[in-house]
C-alpha cells in the first residue's frame, strides 16, 4: 500500500491543474490514471471533433496555447498533444494504465483500490471527467431490435454506420455535428430536438466565444446565479468548431436536408413518437439566444467601444415547419441507426463514500463535497463558475479548491 | 447577464411565488411527497350529456379534502343531433389547456416581476371529423393542430411577453398532456 497526501482521480485537464496547483503549494500527490493522460480525448471521441473553444482558451495555470492560429479549434490529436505538453512542462506525478476499482472512507482520510495496487491519502479529488457515460434515455428500451442503437462514445464516423437513415436524438453540441457530418455523408438523418441553447458561431466579428469571456458570462459564480440546480442542468451551446468558423444551427441542418423534429417522446409498436413542443422550444431558444446578443451589445455600447465591431444585428429566427411530423415508422427499415445524443455523466459506481444524492449526484458546494472532509470534485457543469467544465474552467477551480484543501490540512496538523 | 428573477413587492398578480418556491425547496427534500393522483368521476345523464364530479386528490403524502365539489358538465352540440346542454368534451380539453397556461403566465409573470393588467388566451383546434366517425382510417380522431394566441396587457417588452408565453409553455402539464403520449388504462368494473 502506498500513500499520498492526496491523491487526484484523473489526468484531464482538471486533474492536471489541480496537480499543478498542489505542486505550488508543495503538498505531495499522485494522480491516478487508467488510460494516459488525456485518456477521455484520445479514447472517447469522434474522428472528425474538433474544439468548440477557440485555441487561445485552451489556458491552464501557467499554461497556454503559443500556436499561430489562436482563433482556430483544436483536433483531438491537438488536445491529447497540448495536454501531454502540459503534463510533462508541470511535472505531473501520474500513475497511468491504474484504474481506480474502489474508494472507502478510512479513518484517516481515503482508501483507494486500484488493479495496481491501493492508496491511501488524506484527501481526495474526484477529476474522472463529467462524460464518463452517455445517457440514455428509457424510452431507448423500445426500440424495434432490427435498429442499432449507439452512443456517441461508441461513434467514430459515418462509414462505421449500416448503410441507411439516421435517426440522431438530442440537438445539443453533440447532437447537431453528428446530425450534420452524417447528412454530409450522403445519409438521411432525422434531428428529434429537445431543449437547446443556440448561438451564433461569431457576432459582430468576433467568436461567441469571445464574447462570453469578455463580458462576464464564462466567470459568473455558482453563488451570483439565480437557480444554480437549473444553471447546472443546462445543454451544451448548439457550436462546432471548424476551419470555416460557421454557424450550425437548426436552420443549417434543415437547408442540409435534416429532417428536424419534436423531442422523442416514446417508442411503441416500433413507432418513434415526436413531442409537438418543438415550436415552443425553438422559441425559446431564439428569445434566450437574443438575450445574450442584447447582454453583448449592453456591454459594448457601456464600454464605449462601438467602433471595435461590427454593428449590432439579430439572426433569422429558428424556421419550424407547421406541421412537423409527431411520428416515425422504426420499422419500415427506413432508419437502421439511431444515435442518442442525449447528454453524459460520470461514473461513480466505483465511489463508496456516502456522498451521492437520490440522483447519483456528489452532493457538493462549489467543489466541495459535503459530509466528506477532505473530498473535492472537479470538471462538472457550473462547479464553481459557468466555465467550469471547459478547459479553461479548471484553473480558477483548480486553484479556489486547492486554498480551500491546503486550509484544512494546515487545521488538521494544527 | 441572465435576467434577473427577482421577486418584486411591488408586482401583484395575485401569485404567492414565495410559497411556491418554499413547496418546491420542501417537494425536493421529499420527492414523496410530490407524487400526486388528480381524479374526476362521471356520470352518464342522458345522451351525450355528463356530468363529472372533482373533489378530493391525493398529495403531500396524504388524501386531500377540499371540502367541496366542483362540477363539469359536457355535451355535444346540436349539430350531432345533440342537446347542447354543456361544451363539448374537447372544448373542455381546450379550456384546460388556455387555463393551464394563462395560470402559468401569471405565475411567472410575478416571478419575473412583470404586472398584467390583462391577459386573454384564445384557442382553437383543428379537427377532421372523418376520423371519429370512422370515415378513414388515416385520419386521427383528436386534434390535427391547436393554435393559442395571447393577447396580453402588461408593462413588459414584447420579448419579455414572448419570454413569459414561452416559459409557461415549458412548465405547462397540460401543454405537455396534449404534446406527448401518456399510458391510458381503461377497466371495466
Ligand atoms: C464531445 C465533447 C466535446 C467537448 N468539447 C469541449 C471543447 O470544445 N472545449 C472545452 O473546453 N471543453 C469541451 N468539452 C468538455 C470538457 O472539456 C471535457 O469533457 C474534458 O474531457 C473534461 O476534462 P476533465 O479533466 O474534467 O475530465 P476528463 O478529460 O474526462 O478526464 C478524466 C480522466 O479520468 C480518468 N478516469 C475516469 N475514471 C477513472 C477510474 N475509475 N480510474 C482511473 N482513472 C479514471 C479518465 O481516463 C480520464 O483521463 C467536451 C466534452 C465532450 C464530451
Amino acid at each position: 500500500m502506498r500513500t499520498a497526501t492526496t491523491v487526484i482521480i484523473g489526468a484531464g485537464q482538471s486533474g492536471l491543474a489541480f496537480s499543478k496547483e498542489l505542486a505550488d503549494r508543495s503538498i505531495d500527490h499522485v494522480l491516478i490514471e487508467r488510460g494516459e493522460v488525456a485518456n477521455s480525448w484520445r479514447k472517447e471521441r469522434w474522428d472528425s471533433l474538433q474544439l468548440l473553444t477557440p485555441n487561445w482558451q485552451s489556458r491552464l495555470p501557467g499554461y497556454a496555447y503559443r500556436g499561430i492560429d489562436p482563433d482556430g479549434y483544436m483536433t483531438m490529436p491537438a488536445v491529447t498533444r497540448f495536454l501531454q505538453d502540459y503534463a510533462a512542462h508541470i511535472g505531473a506525478p501520474v500513475e497511468t494504465g491504474t484504474t481506480v476499482s474502489s474508494v472507502t472512507a478510512s479513518e484517516s482520510g481515503y482508501r483507494i483500490v486500484t488493479n495496481r495496487g491501493e492508496w491511501r491519502c488524506a484527501t481526495l479529488v474526484l477529476a474522472n471527467g463529467a462524460c464518463n457515460v452517455a445517457v440514455v434515455p428509457k424510452v431507448a428500451e423500445g426500440l424495434p431490435p432490427a435498429v442499432t442503437s449507439l452512443t456517441p462514445m461508441q461513434y467514430r464516423n459515418p462509414d462505421q454506420l449500416e448503410d441507411g437513415g439516421v435517426m440522431v436524438v438530442g440537438a445539443s453540441a453533440t447532437g447537431i455535428q453528428l446530425a450534420q457530418e452524417i447528412q454530409a455523408a450522403g445519409r438521411q438523418v432525422t434531428l428529434s430536438v429537445g431543449e437547446h441553447v443556440r448561438v451564433p458561431r461569431l457576432y459582430r466579428g468576433r467568436d461567441i466565444k469571445w464574447w462570453m469571456d469578455a463580458t462576464g458570462v464564462m466567470d459568473m459564480h455558482y453563488t451570483e446565479v439565480d437557480d444554480v440546480k437549473r444553471a447546472r442542468r443546462v445543454p451544451s451551446l448548439q457550436l462546432v468548431g471548424s476551419l470555416e468558423r460557421a454557424t450550425l444551427d437548426l436552420n443549417t441542418l434543415s437547408r442540409n436536408g435534416v429532417e428536424v423534429v419534436g423531442r422523442l417522446a416514446g417508442l411503441r409498436d416500433g413507432r418513434a413518437q415526436f413531442s409537438g413542443s418543438l415550436k415552443n422550444l425553438c422559441a425559446l431558444a431564439d428569445l434566450k439566444m437574443n438575450r445574450l446578443l442584447d447582454g453583448i451589445d449592453e456591454w459594448v455600447s457601456k464600454a464605449g467601444r462601438e467602433s471595435e465591431f461590427e454593428p449590432a444585428h439579430r439572426f433569422a429566427p429558428t424556421r419550424v415547419d407547421s406541421d412537423p411530423p409527431l411520428g416515425k415508422d422504426l420499422t419500415d427499415g427506413s432508419v437502421k441507426t439511431v444515435i442518442w445524443a442525449t447528454g453524459y455523466r460520470p461514473d461513480y459506481s466505483w465511489l463508496h463514500v456516502p456522498v451521492l444524492d437520490r440522483k447519483g449526484r456528489i452532493r457538493h458546494d462549489g467543489g466541495v463535497a459535503l459530509d466528506a472532509p477532505g473530498l473535492y470534485v472537479m470538471g462538472l457543469p457550473f462547479l464553481r463558475r459557468r466555465k467550469s467544465s471547459f478547459l479553461d474552467g479548471a484553473g480558477d477551480d483548480a486553484r479556489d479548491l486547492a486554498d480551500h484543501l491546503s486550509a484544512g490540512l494546515r487545521r488538521a496538523a494544527a | 447577464m441572465t435576467t434577473a428573477q427577482t421577486i418584486s413587492p411591488d408586482v401583484d398578480n395575485g401569485v404567492n411565488v414565495a410559497a411556491l418556491i418554499d413547496a418546491r425547496e420542501a417537494l425536493e427534500a421529499a420527492p414523496e411527497a410530490a407524487q400526486f393522483k388528480w381524479r374526476a368521476t362521471c356520470e352518464w345523464v342522458n345522451g351525450t350529456h355528463s356530468r363529472s364530479t372533482v373533489e378530493g386528490f391525493f398529495g403531500l403524502g396524504e388524501e386531500q379534502s377540499r371540502g367541496k365539489t366542483f362540477t363539469v358538465e359536457a355535451d355535444h352540440p346540436e349539430v350531432f343531433a345533440a342537446e347542447d346542454n354543456a361544451a363539448t368534451p374537447v372544448e373542455i380539453v381546450l379550456s384546460g389547456l388556455a387555463s393551464c397556461l394563462t395560470a402559468g403566465v401569471a405565475a411567472v409573470a410575478q416571478h419575473r416581476g412583470i404586472q398584467l393588467r390583462s391577459v386573454k388566451a384564445t384557442i382553437e383546434g383543428d379537427m377532421d371529423l372523418q376520423g371519429i366517425l370512422g370515415i378513414d382510417d388515416e385520419v386521427r380522431n383528436g386534434f390535427g393542430t391547436i393554435r393559442v394566441n395571447f393577447d396580453i396587457d402588461a408593462d413588459a417588452s414584447e420579448d419579455d411577453l414572448k419570454a413569459l408565453v414561452a416559459q409557461s409553455q415549458k412548465r405547462s402539464a397540460v401543454f405537455d398532456i396534449v404534446t406527448n403520449p401518456t399510458n391510458v388504462f381503461v377497466t371495466v368494473g
